[in-house]
């Protein structure tokens, strides 16, 4: 298992992926790859075209032009439940969890792609669909166990606090045992302490289970600190991709984030 | 069994009782621990196997008698089994609290001389990896839980389980050894060193021997009637005495089974799917549940009001009687018993409380009212009076005869004194051996003939009944030499749900003044209920209304001490409520969350001069620091607040 940081081949690969909605240009010719085991991760200011570049790895934008090759599979008009049976999964900007259910269903509902049983065995908490779900809830309990969650199992998550929402957003993506993880703003919303805690969370999953993560983050420090490499957007176009210290020392990207007049 | 009769080896330290739980009740469960949302549990044979494995496995890494070993985790009860390992090879086991900051451990490492630490996870270890090029003597790390400690190389960490299987090979080649090794302990050895938290200085550390632990856990264990069917919760740190004796000691001599909680966050649900029958917790705790309840009371629908406050009346009128067994009318017991179907047993059950024989409630006063909230429901809640000198037991309060304003009557076999200036004595088998490193001390609290000072001003009553006034040295007179007892004082502030912490001043002053802190949980809610919206403590605790909330308090204290023929003039004068909760990481507050009035004093000295001038407003500048050791500063303006009369001996009444 020592080998879980070390980062590995191509496992996705963006080529020249432009999207627009009308007259608006989202991405335009944005080209760039992921590797295995990797922390990459997504910059850029205020409507730069991040949120859509992750919406378009996870199959629910399609971009006019260009394509995306995962596990070395090129895809055309993948659907989203299709990118998280290739095992890519997600949290959002804007929380999206099931408010009224408690935490462990939340995450229980990660497992969903994973249940095998049909809709009448499942109905039946008895026999094989029993046994399924107590397999289903063993590794729902060690996703609560590693984000060190025990006390809110139960609860409700419209009534945790925002922080709590995100972790638990965070353990539903990792229920369905993901080979890729989009993280859309982990940390947005958080004070400093949550932030720290956050980012182990992302450093362990990475380690532990290898997973490949790909983030969008507006804290500059926290990216530069956790990635490995990182992507510069703006206004649609890449400006920018290396490791932290070539971004941190790169003119346009000072400029974009400076703000210097664009004519 | 014949060829093992027990008078041939007296039961007088821990791994010698943990053989004989095993071979008594071997299937009966020993530990109990939550993970995964499941709870694991281990009888004492299997107990008796890992601790084995363990001892082995740490001689091996070279652990030898005499050593010690710091112990610091969560409760769990691989850290339990840790102690007693290290006891069956003759070293010291030393727990020390979870949550001290790295330089806090330093201090308790270097001066215990530590050279092995058994840990729970990667925080405390690299807690120690901080420190660790300071402590010359500490040789080898153990860890229980590998999350995170992957890619740490350091050839002093060690893996529990892996020194486990080290100790099962060991023992397999040496199957003599461990016997041998646990045979040659006897009562007079070092059982436990225990730092005490220290509302003044730095921690002493109090050596215990097994005949203290044993003796006093044994004689605890026949005053209440406690058996091998007894369940627990240990919740509290283990580098408490409190834990020691409840959730070791006399688990070990009455043979009962212990459960850990999931995590520190998840004691109230894990309370209440354990059901203990033996339950220890300090006021704060019995304070949090009621509030708890009545916080839910308030949201519930009306006619649930209704019969929830009905019955409670008629508890707080029959209750206490009928637990003391004392004579209670037909139709009244009648009425009990309705409720106790309706009200009473539900609640005890939702509290995780229905099943206890026993409760124990010592460490600071229990407000009145709390207490006999927790009586009249049926539950046998008791006060101690106890120090970690006397390895817990001091006096109890005895079934049939307790009240609220006393600590109890002595323990078995313990002696109780009151001395020439008031001071409370006692002495007992619980009695320590001596601080550590510290003959000074040791001498001064002490006495040769085996009697100790508590430091604790008290009296006895015709009933032999003990009553504890205020530490001694805190008790003090004002310029007008009117008796001054601050912690009185507090403890009649702290009883309001909406005080959380408090500190009085007085000594050689022309009169009272206050710092109060308020609870968050129940002010936020009393906030919310009047659609007052705040941003979080600091700005909270600022607004004009809380203030008048709190003024109503400080007045009915005021007009309580009225009352009080020898402190009626000692009420409070002026307050402020304090821009932030005073923490035990900034120093304010021991471990065990007793308030250090020295620190406090220094720190907020100029919100001290602000309360004896005429100042309405004070501004103020407060380091915080996180439990990482970073820190942080809090600026706020502190409003000072008169109480606009002086309620006079006689408007009292």
């Amino acid at each position: 298992m020592d080998t879980a940081r070390n980062i590995g081949d191509v496992l996705l690969n963006v080529e020249d992926i432009s999207l627009s909605f009308g007259g608006v240009t989202a991405l335009n010719n944005v080209s760039f790859d992921v590797r295995e085991h990797e922390i990459r991760a997504i910059i850029g200011p205020n409507g730069a075209g991040k949120s859509s570049m992750l919406n378009c790895i996870n199959g629910f934008y399609h971009p006019q032009d260009g394509h995306i090759t995962f596990k070395g599979e090129r895809r055309e008009q993948m659907q989203t439940h299709q990118a998280a049976e290739q095992g890519i999964a997600r949290t959002f900007q804007n929380i999206a969890l099931f408010k009224g259910m408690s935490t462990l269903d939340n995450i229980m509902t990660g497992r969903n792609l994973k249940m095998k049983k049909n809709f009448l065995w499942q109905s039946l908490y008895f026999g094989p669909a029993l046994q399924e779900e107590l397999e289903h809830r063993a590794v729902v309990e060690e996703v609560i166990d590693f984000l060190e969650i025990e006390a809110i199992r139960k609860t409700p998550v419209g009534r945790l606090p925002y922080g709590l929402q995100k972790r638990v957003e965070l353990g539903r993506a990792l229920a369905a045992e993901p080979d890729m993880l989009l993280l859309d703003e982990p940390m947005a919303g958080m004070n400093h302490e949550e932030k720290e805690d956050m980012c182990r969370y992302i450093l362990d999953v990475n380690d532990e289970f290898g997973t490949t993560i790909v983030l969008i983050e507006h804290d500059m420090s926290v990216v530069m600190d956790i990635s490995d490499r990182v992507v510069v957007l703006d206004y649609g176009k890449k400006i920018a991709d290396g490791t932290p210290d070539e971004v941190r020392a790169n003119q346009d990207v000072i400029d974009a984030y400076l703000g210097v007049s664009h004519d | 069994m014949a060829g093992d009769a027990p008078n041939t080896r007296p039961l007088d330290t821990f791994p010698k009782l943990l053989a004989e739980n095993a071979r008594v009740r071997g299937d009966r469960p020993a530990s109990r621990e939550k993970d995964y949302g499941i709870w694991q549990s281990w009888t004492w044979s299997e107990v008796a196997d890992e601790v084995r494995a363990l001892a082995c496995g740490l001689k091996t890494m070279g652990l030898a008698r005499g050593d010690t070993v710091c112990i610091c985790g969560d409760n769990r009860p691989h850290l339990y089994w840790a102690m007693t390992a290290v006891q069956a090879v003759g070293a010291i086991p030393v727990p020390v609290y979870q949550d001290s900051v790295a330089e806090e451990m330093h201090y308790i490492y270097d001066h215990a001389e530590a050279s092995f630490a058994i840990v729970e996870d990667q925080e405390q270890v690299d807690k120690l990896l901080e420190i660790k090029d300071r402590l010359p003597l500490l040789k080898q790390i153990i860890y229980k839980d590998p999350r995170g400690l992957r890619h740490y190389s350091q050839p002093f960490l060690h893996r529990y389980a892996e020194v486990q299987e080290q100790g099962r090979t060991y023992d397999r080649d040496n199957p003599d050894f461990y016997e041998a090794s646990v045979d040659e302990g006897s009562g007079g050895d070092i059982c436990t060193m225990l730092y005490t938290s220290g509302t003044t200085g730095r921690p002493k550390g109090v050596i215990l021997s097994f005949d203290n632990m044993v003796i006093t856990a044994a004689n605890a264990s026949a005053r209440e009637g406690l058996t091998d069917r007894e369940e627990t919760l240990a919740y509290l740190p283990m580098a408490w005495i409190g834990d020691n004796i409840f959730s070791m000691a006399q688990a070990y001599v009455s043979g009962y089974c212990v459960g850990c909680p999931e995590s520190s966050d998840t004691v109230l649900e894990d309370l209440r799917e354990i059901g203990p029958t033996y339950f220890f917790a300090p006021p704060r705790i019995y304070e949090s549940l009621l509030t708890t309840v009545m916080i839910r009371i308030e949201d519930a629908a009306g006619i649930k009001q209704r019969m929830f406050h009905y019955f409670m009346d008629v508890a707080r009128r029959f209750g206490m009687d009928i637990l003391d067994g004392k004579q209670v009318a037909f139709g009244d017991r009648l009425l009990y018993s309705i409720g106790n179907v309706l009200v009473y047993g539900p609640l005890k059950n939702v509290l995780g409380l229905s099943k206890v024989k026993v409760g124990y409630t010592a460490g600071e006063a229990i407000g009145p009212d709390i207490f006999v909230f927790y009586r009249s429901l049926g539950l046998n809640l008791k006060q101690l009076y106890a120090s970690t000198e006397a390895s817990v037991f001091i006096t109890i309060q005895p079934d049939g005869e307790v009240r609220p304003e006393t600590s109890g009557t002595p323990a078995i076999d313990v002696e109780v004194k009151i001395a020439d200036n008031g001071e409370v004595m006692f002495r007992s088998p619980g009695v320590f051996q001596a601080y550590h490193k510290n003959d000074a001390a040791t001498a001064e609290t002490k006495t040769a003939d085996g009697w100790v000072h508590t430091g604790d001003a008290g009296y006895l009553d015709s009933e032999n009944h003990l009553h504890i006034i205020d530490r001694s040295k805190d008790v003090g007179k004002l310029n007008d030499a009117t008796m001054f007892a601050p912690k009185f004082i507090e403890n009649k502030l702290k009883f309001f749900p909406h005080i959380k912490e408090a500190v009085t001043f007085g000594h050689e002053r022309d009169y009272v003044a206050a710092f109060i802190n308020i609870d968050i949980e129940s002010v936020g809610n009393w906030a919310e209920r009047r659609n007052l919206a705040y941003s979080g403590y600091t700005d909270l605790a600022g607004q004009r209304s809380v203030y008048d909330l709190i003024e109503d308090c400080i007045e009915k204290v005021n007009q309580d001490l009225a009352a009080d023929e020898k402190l009626g003039g000692s009420q409070i004068k002026r307050f402020l409520i304090l821009h932030k909760e005073l923490d035990a990481d900034d120093g304010e507050l021991t471990r065990t969350r007793k308030v250090r009035r020295n620190t406090i004093a220094e720190k907020y000295g100029d919100l001290i001069d602000a309360l004896y001038s005429d100042k309405t407003h004070c501004s103020v500048e407060a380091e915080v620091t996180f439990e990482d050791g970073r820190s942080d500063t809090i600026r706020a303006d502190v409003e000072i607040r008169d109480i606009a009369s002086g309620v006079s001996a006689q408007a009292a009444e």
